[in-house]
């Protein structure tokens, strides 16, 4: 019975030790975390930045349904207001002359292995004439500067 | 970040007053372009509206294609040089009466039939009649297999071969899928009218073209529409087309 105790004790500390391990393994793996570039304008998104990383797939899915079929406009999720707010310029991305959401929803479409299609059809470039708000180079610069701090960290925040 | 903003109050008012200037330049009493009502921010569209064009033949002159234009730039799509394949949401068509030697010419585009047959073909439920009469494709779900386009007697839709690229924020439009006139559904949401119906009154100064609520008896095309007898394209097929036709 001892003998028993003891092993269990041994087999109950080997599991801990692999349940606590393990994560620090894969936080040194060769994924990075992605780093999604800073919005383009604005503070604050529509819903708090948790809520729009875990649903915004829904909010978006299902606005587009009711624009569409039933021809309500104005709601609160849209497309194009992704596009206003989060398009940022990139160097890689012609020449950095647009404005595209690749460095905003690609970052973590791609560590997620999410494959959209919403722009095989929605134009995701606009115009760099409002830039005031942030010039070029400091747009270039959020974006190679690994972006976000708290969505690395994964904690919570505000639209950054 | 205001998520109202691309339909705010200040634009829908630039909107209606540009409607409203356009619809009274053309003559004391007559008014061609009649404006649309803007809905609400959050409200659907409602079927006591049934939207409509009164195109008249015979101000329409063959030489002019201002109305093709328009629809192009303000919806985006544009030729390959490739006519069978090229989309093609609005098309000029003149006409020869060989034995009289008259001519006519008119612009054709969906017609936004009541009784759409390619909204009965469609597999998928993408070929749509809004509640205010306008025959749309939901290209979220259309896969493309082209059954609406031969169910249309009026050759109205087209297929996009091509990867598109600088779409109108607006319009959205991608490679594999089906296309046509949307009335400008965009425009009129927000109180505007047709690019096509505002490009013949204004650049073209024809108002040959004339849009406006078929189910609203004091509307300017009603009211048009009960003057004199107007054409329906192939009404004995019963769709029951939203677009009239003076002068055929």
């Amino acid at each position: 019975m001892i003998h028993l105790k003891g092993l269990l004790g041994i087999l109950f500390a080997a599991v801990m030790v692999m349940t606590i391990a393990a994560p620090a393994a894969m936080a040194d793996s060769t994924v990075p975390l992605p780093s999604p570039a800073k919005a383009f304008k604005g503070k604050q998104c529509v819903e708090p930045a948790d809520v729009m990383r875990r649903q915004h797939m829904t909010f978006l899915n299902h606005q587009r349904d009711e624009t569409m079929r039933q021809g309500i406009r104005g709601n609160k999720y849209s497309l194009q207001q992704c596009i206003n707010c989060h398009a940022t310029a990139d160097p890689k991305i012609m020449g950095g002359t647009v404005r595209t959401l690749q460095p905003f929803c690609g970052e973590c479409h791609e560590y997620a292995a999410v494959n959209i299609d919403c722009f095989a059809c929605h134009n995701p470039t606009a115009p760099l004439e409002t830039s005031e708000n942030m010039p070029l180079d400091k747009m270039i610069a959020a974006h190679l500067g690994q972006g976000n701090p708290d969505v690395s960290s994964g904690k919570a925040g505000g639209a950054q | 970040m205001n998520s109202s903003k691309p339909f705010d109050a200040a634009k829908r008012r630039l909107l209606s007053g540009a409607a409203a200037v356009a619809g009274m330049a053309i003559a004391p009493g007559v008014t061609l372009i009649a404006p649309a009502e803007a809905r609400k921010a959050g409200e659907a569209a409602s079927d006591k509206v049934r939207w409509g064009l009164l195109i008249d033949a015979n101000k329409c002159d063959a030489g002019c294609d201002d109305c093709v234009v328009a629809c192009r730039t303000e919806n985006g799509w544009q030729g390959h040089d490739r006519p069978a394949t090229d989309p093609q949401w609005i098309r000029k068509v003149n006409l020869k009466d060989n034995k009289t030697g008259a001519t006519l010419s008119l612009p054709v585009m969906c017609q936004h039939c009541e009784n759409p047959p390619c909204v009965d073909v469609c597999p998928t439920g993408a070929s749509m009649r809004r509640a205010d009469g306008i025959v749309l494709v939901d290209r979220h779900i259309c896969i493309g297999c082209r059954y609406c386009m031969m169910a249309c007697p009026y050759k109205a839709r087209s297929f996009v071969h091509e990867n598109t690229s600088g779409q109108k924020p607006h319009m959205p439009r991608g490679k594999g899928t089906v296309e046509s006139c949307t009335l400008c559904a965009h425009r009129i949401d927000v109180g505007g009218t047709p690019a096509c119906v505002e490009a013949c009154g204004q650049k073209a100064g024809k108002e040959a073209m004339m849009f406006g609520d078929l189910n609203d008896p004091n509307s300017a095309i009603s009211k048009e529409l009960a003057k004199r007898a107007t054409t329906r394209l192939r009404a004995d097929l019963g769709l029951v087309p939203g677009v009239h036709y003076r002068g055929l």
